[in-house]
């Protein structure tokens, strides 16, 4: 038992493989999936300001809108592009070869995003943008460094400036606000927060069902478990 | 009831076959924890089949659809997400069952005769077992996947000569392509556990035509009573199908609590680069496999000198063959005039102790870069190198230390600890 402790213990203490720009410190996000509120709000985020040109082609609207109680009209009028019907999957409508040619690569797929990635990497990531008049697009990131992507939310953010690479403490970089966006700081870290949310969401619908079902098995099993001892140790009482 | 019965056993022996194996098959009454893990291994067999065929009324084996496919598995289809993560756990928990399973006979001298056979059937089936997972890992065809078989085929490479020709022949492509998942997905569903139903079938014959060995190693068909049943044995039904019943409900209890609360654990069943589609432009950033398979990989990877003017690529792969070939030979390889720990001196004691730390910190190291410093002192690679002739001395000393080594007499009853 010992041993096999041991090597639960090694085993488990082995991270998975790392990009190089993880190795940056990030910002921790609180993600709670049972907040449906800032579920949908993240919900109106992702399709508003990522689904034009990143997809999320692994989920279907239907399926959203029901886990988020978002009522079917709802949907329709604010979560949807227009001709597209509830069952279907979340797709961007920019052709593939015309983001490659605008952007130099196809915006990923976004359904998996927060499973390839860690929250708090989304969630650093998207308040690490700042001017950058040297880059194609006008915008770069500390955290992901000439990223192709352009600061999609700089209405809402603002336009940052950096002041230092890794000024602050932790080695986190400082950045000065240019121009202040419609959102207060504090409300653009909560609507990031949100965003965030949804994509851990988006990454495994299933989640929280798995918690709750997974709870009814555990109790089930423990249930099984006493009556299967009693019934070893009522046959094995005869021997010796 | 009873007249079906009696009808069928007329025509063919459910009878006999029942006594046989179950309940007039006498099982040494001594069975301790390492015990267990036979029946277990039957049972997670048995859910890698149920599950694996569900998954495949939904999974699509073509590179345009497989990733997306596995998906639509994980979203649309109804229970589809616990069918999936319950064989990609159950991937995990079936070595974790078979080096417990493998470990019980190094403690108890399990392979040693009269069960060299038996040993040998489980070996073939465990050689299957890592091919089996390894043709599975591809077919989700997420990027480690894809990296993970473009790396391990690309071992062939380093046998001179024909090298590059039984690679491509094996991919059926110059690349990991569609034609290498197609016939990994005809080899995972179909051929494979097709052998493996057989050998397993096998293997229990052989068991049983011999008889278990215990903790304490000795053979309780040495002492039998009037009827001429093992004084020391027990009919395995009800006696250990009710235990084994306990056992499968513990097993059950970390097993789902794996499926439904951490699936992933942390990266090591379920791997975050595996959640990008494969991609040939993009590589991950260090290609390693599932941690069963990470204690070879270390060993290949310690070598790293060329030998006899052939690249250390290959000898590295003949070292990573040879340490699972070594496994066949223990039979033999092991001198002693026991077979239980228990009655061992402290050569095989240390050399037991030593070869589980080797294996184990191989697989640790196997998921590391080997330039990068994770224990003390030495790079990983160092602690490899070092480690890798532990793990061969183990087998290839076992002859000299096994024979030196001072044992305790062995009792003549089995006993309880």
């Amino acid at each position: 038992m010992k041993r096999l402790a041991v090597f639960l213990l090694l085993v488990t203490s082995a991270p998975g493989s790392m990009a190089a720009s993880e190795n940056l410190p990030l910002d921790s996000v609180y993600i709670n999936l049972s907040d449906k509120a800032s579920l949908q709000r993240g919900a109106r985020l992702f399709v508003n300001y990522c689904l034009s040109c990143h997809s999320a082609a692994y989920m279907r609207y239907r399926r959203m809108a029901k886990d988020l109680d978002i009522s079917e009209e709802l949907l329709k009028e604010n979560l949807m592009f227009a001709g597209d019907k509830p069952g279907d999957l979340m797709r961007t409508t920019m052709p593939a070869d015309y983001a490659k040619n605008w952007f130099g690569v196809v915006p990923p797929d976004l359904t998996l995003i927060a499973r390839v990635r860690k929250p708090d990497w989304i969630f650093t990531y998207l308040r690490s943008f700042y001017l950058d008049e040297s880059s194609p697009s006008g915008w770069n990131n500390s955290l992901f460094e000439n990223v192709a992507m352009p600061h999609v939310l700089y209405g809402l953010q603002g336009n940052q400036r950096l002041v230092s690479k890794n000024g602050a403490d932790n080695g986190k970089p400082v950045f000065t606000l240019e121009k202040a966006g419609t959102m207060a700081p504090e409300e653009y870290d909560n609507a990031v927060r949100d965003l965030t949310n949804f994509l851990v969401y988006l990454g495994e619908p299933v989640k929280l069902d798995r918690y709750l079902l997974g709870v009814f098995v555990m109790l089930f099993l423990g249930g099984l478990l006493v009556l299967s001892y009693l019934l070893k140790k009522e046959y094995w009482k005869d021997l010796h | 009831m009873i007249r079906v019965l009696n009808w069928i056993d007329e025509r063919f022996p459910v009878r006999q076959l029942w006594n046989e194996h179950l309940a007039h098959y006498y099982a040494p009454k001594n069975f301790n924890f390492w015990y267990y893990f036979g029946s277990l291994a039957i049972l997670v067999f048995v859910i890698q089949i149920v599950t694996g065929i569900f998954l495949t009324m939904h999974y699509k084996p073509s590179s345009e659809h497989a990733f997306a496919s596995v998906e639509y598995i994980m979203r649309d289809v109804p229970w589809g997400w616990l069918i999936r993560y319950m064989h990609a756990v159950g991937a995990s928990a079936f070595f974790v069952i078979i080096y417990l399973h493998m470990f019980r006979a190094l403690l108890y001298g399990s392979h040693r005769e009269p069960r060299e056979l038996v040993w040998l059937l489980g070996c073939i089936m465990y050689v299957l077992l890592m091919a089996e997972a390894f043709m599975g890992y591809l077919l989700p065809w997420g990027n480690m996947s894809y990296w993970g078989a473009q790396v391990i085929i690309s071992l062939f490479t380093a046998i001179p000569w024909a090298g590059d020709a039984l690679a491509e022949w094996l991919r059926g492509d110059f690349v990991v392509s569609d034609a290498t998942l197609n016939r990994f997905f005809a080899f995972h569903v179909a051929l494979i556990p097709l052998v493996l139903t057989g050998l397993v079938v096998i293997h229990i014959l052989a068991l049983h035509a011999v008889g278990s060995n215990n903790p304490d190693g000795i053979e309780i068909k040495k002492i039998k009573d009037e009827d001429g049943n093992p004084k020391d044995g027990i009919p395995f039904h009800p006696y250990y199908t009710v235990k084994d019943l306990f056992g499968a409900v513990v097993f059950l209890i970390v097993f789902l609590g794996v499926v439904f609360f951490i699936p992933e654990l942390f990266g090591l069943f379920l791997e975050k680069d595996n959640f990008q589609p494969a991609s040939i432009l993009q590589t991950p950033s260090d290609i390693v496999p599932l941690w069963y398979f990470t204690p070879f990989y270390s060993i290949l990877r310690a070598v790293t000198y060329p030998l006899f003017g052939i690249d250390a690529k290959f000898w590295g792969v003949v070292c990573m063959g040879l340490s699972i070939v070594l496994f066949f030979l223990l039979p033999w390889l092991d001198r002693s005039p026991v077979k239980s720990i228990r009655y061992r001196g402290w050569m095989y004691k240390t050399a037991l102790t030593l070869f589980t730390i080797s294996f184990i910190v191989l697989g640790y190291l196997g998921m590391k870069n080997p330039q990068h410093v994770d224990l003390f002192w030495f790079p990983n690679l160092v602690w490899a190198q070092f480690l890798f002739f532990i793990y061969f001395g183990f087998f290839l000393l076992m002859p000299l230390y096994t024979k030196w080594d001072k044992t305790k007499p062995e009792p003549e009853r089995v006993t309880f600890k």
